[in-house]
């Protein structure tokens, strides 16, 4: 790994009307590309910290760097125009249109207004805004609409860091899952460099590349990426932090694709029934899928095939649970023991056939 | 016949509307020194509330100048400017005048200016500082705009009591509408007294349904209905 985007160099921070320390020799670094969540309870420093980076805060001792450049040796707003900036209730400014709003930092930047149309234009696309919210007033919006804006607008003159003060707090539960995974899709595309606020320990597990674990006085408990912290939580305070569940918090990181999934019993039609049975018997079941040049059919049963020559004179079943690549091994196991077979057939794309997935496996996943 | 229908007459009879001495002359001598007065009063008042609003500092300033200038009487600074206008040399009737009523019309617009810049949702302020607005265009695209409506109830405040009020000037040899309740008083002509009354009072109500309207106009647009 190369120089690390951002770097806290034993920062300390301490309000000048307060005896404790808000931040508490704190050191961090940050790849390039990557999204670092800082969570912890209130009065962990976590937002002070993220302010200290584009100089919203100054650190009573300690450096920050930023791109490998002492934020405290620049002009504070210069700096902070190439630093995306994003806060819970967004800050929109009430008497600009949303076109007005997005186009902030480009404005302050002195683009022409030609680029800045076409990037207003581009962003608006992003984050599947319609092209008629343009003209009107944040006043005018929905909170999610209001959120994705406030989003955009950090975005706008394609800053290479971002800072998240809980981006998407102010919205119902849906409509965050939506913008998260929205901001998850955007994010996958044009790789910044984050640092997202929050004190929700999903919403960290669900956006994080590592999660920066803070407690109470600024301390940093754990560091780390979220499989690795709710595998093995540092102390108790992470391990009562990241709260029940943690098996299957584990599980919603791990997907389908990243394990190994075995192959199970498998039948093409053209087989016949005695080779059915005898895979059926390799595998200790009475029943097999039904493959037919890669593309999964169904199952068949043992017992339905008497009398006949080949497996695909029976009607294959549909599976009564179906997992894809792309899905979460806790959805997965949601499937499984929402079905009647608890086996999950697994395919890629479409009906490709992958394998099957049982609970066995999975509980194999939680233990590793 | 009644008072009232003697002011009326007074009111309507020609003589009464032409000359110096005249409605009309006395009504521009009138809205002369108030707008002088309030522009003057503003140029003063609003850079200052709006430093104090946004900087947060000096905010005591503006609680003792508000609290002062209601207690003082716009009588008594007058009072007090008459003095000092004589001593240095400046004469009787304008400055005076302008001085009581300058006094006047500080607070409400000092206090508005800073009210409404102090008002603006401080996420609002945060979001746009860190975007990398400076200090500067924090105020001008942000404060000002925002607390436009607040600032300019300050300001339609001062001008209606720098209207009723400036009716004092006829006490130190000043002109306006005040001469003829002032020189009513001095010749017994009750007609003349309440014909001057109402004329300051309709005086101050258009310049408070005036101020209204410009108050409408800068309210910042924050819709497209």
């Amino acid at each position: 790994m190369g120089e690390p985007m951002i770097r806290l160099e034993d920062v300390v921070k301490r309000f000048s009307n307060s005896r404790t320390l808000a931040v508490d020799h704190l050191s961090l670094e940050i790849q390039e590309g990557e999204t670092a969540v800082l969570v912890g309870p209130s009065g962990c420093g976590k937002t002070t910290t993220m302010k200290m980076i584009n100089r919203l805060e100054e650190p009573t001792s300690g450096k920050i760097f930023v791109d490998g450049s002492d934020v405290m040796s620049q002009d504070p707003v210069q700096l902070r125009r190439g630093i995306g900036y994003v806060i819970q209730t967004i800050g929109l400014m009430p008497h600009r249109t949303i076109a007005q709003n997005i186009a902030t930092v480009p404005q302050l930047l002195g683009w022409e207004d030609s680029r800045i149309k076409d990037r207003v234009a581009e962003l608006v696309e992003m984050f599947e805004l319609r092209d008629e919210l343009l003209t009107r007033y944040p006043g005018e919006l929905s909170g999610g609409q209001r959120q994705r804006v406030g989003v955009a607008r950090a975005l706008a003159a394609d800053p290479p860091v971002m800072l998240m003060d809980e981006p998407f707090g102010a919205v119902d539960p849906i409509v965050r899952a939506r913008l998260q995974d929205q901001f998850l899709d955007i994010q996958d595309r044009l790789k910044k460099t984050i640092v997202f606020v929050t004190h929700d320990i999903d919403e960290a597990i669900k956006m994080a590349d590592r999660i920066a674990i803070l407690n109470v006085g600024g301390t940093l408990e754990q560091y780390d990426t979220p499989k690795e912290i709710l595998r093995k939580p540092a102390n108790g305070f992470v391990e009562e932090f990241i709260g029940s569940e943690r098996g299957l918090k584990r599980l919603a990181l791990i997907k389908v694709n990243e394990i190994r999934v075995e192959e199970g019993p498998v039948v093409s039609p053209e087989d016949t029934v005695q080779r059915a049975l005898t895979v059926m018997e390799e595998f200790g079941t009475s029943w097999a899928s039904v493959v037919d040049g890669g593309e999964l059919l169904g199952w068949v049963d043992a017992g339905t095939m008497h009398g006949m020559t080949t497996a695909g004179e029976a009607t294959p079943q549909r599976f009564s649970a179906y997992v894809t690549a792309e899905n979460s091994l806790r959805e997965a196991l949601d499937s499984l023991i929402t079905s009647e077979t608890q086996v999950a057939a697994v395919v890629w794309e479409g009906q490709r056939y992958r394998g099957i997935l049982n609970l066995d496996q999975i509980s194999r996943e939680i233990l590793g | 016949m009644s008072v009232v229908s003697e002011a009326l007459a007074w009111l309507s009879d020609p003589v009464n509307w032409s000359g110096t001495a005249g409605i009309p002359n006395r009504v521009f001598e009138h809205v002369r020194i108030s707008t002088v007065t309030v522009l003057a009063a503003a140029m003063i008042a609003v850079p200052v509330g709006l430093l104090i609003g946004h900087t947060g500092k000096g905010r005591f300033v503006v609680v003792t100048l508000s609290n002062v200038g209601r207690a003082i009487p716009s009588f008594a600074i007058l009072g007090l400017a008459l003095p000092v206008a004589i001593k240095l040399n400046l004469g009787l009737g304008f400055w005076p005048t302008f001085i009581a009523l300058f006094a006047l019309a500080i607070p409400p617009i000092l206090t508005n200016t800073y009210v409404g810049v102090a008002g603006v949702d401080p996420d609002l302020v945060e979001a746009a500082r860190g975007m990398g607005m400076a200090d500067r265009e924090i105020l001008r695209r942000l404060e000002v705009r925002l607390a436009a409506p607040v600032i300019m109830v300050g300001l339609r405040t001062a001008s209606v009591e720098v209207v009723a009020t400036a009716t004092l000037a006829a006490l130190v040899a000043g002109g306006g509408l005040g001469r003829f309740i002032i020189d009513g008083f001095a010749v017994r002509d009750d007609a003349r007294i309440l014909g001057g009354a109402i004329l300051v009072a309709a005086l101050a109500i258009c310049t408070e349904l005036f101020m209204g309207g410009v108050e409408k106009l800068a309210r910042p647009r924050t819709s497209t209905a």
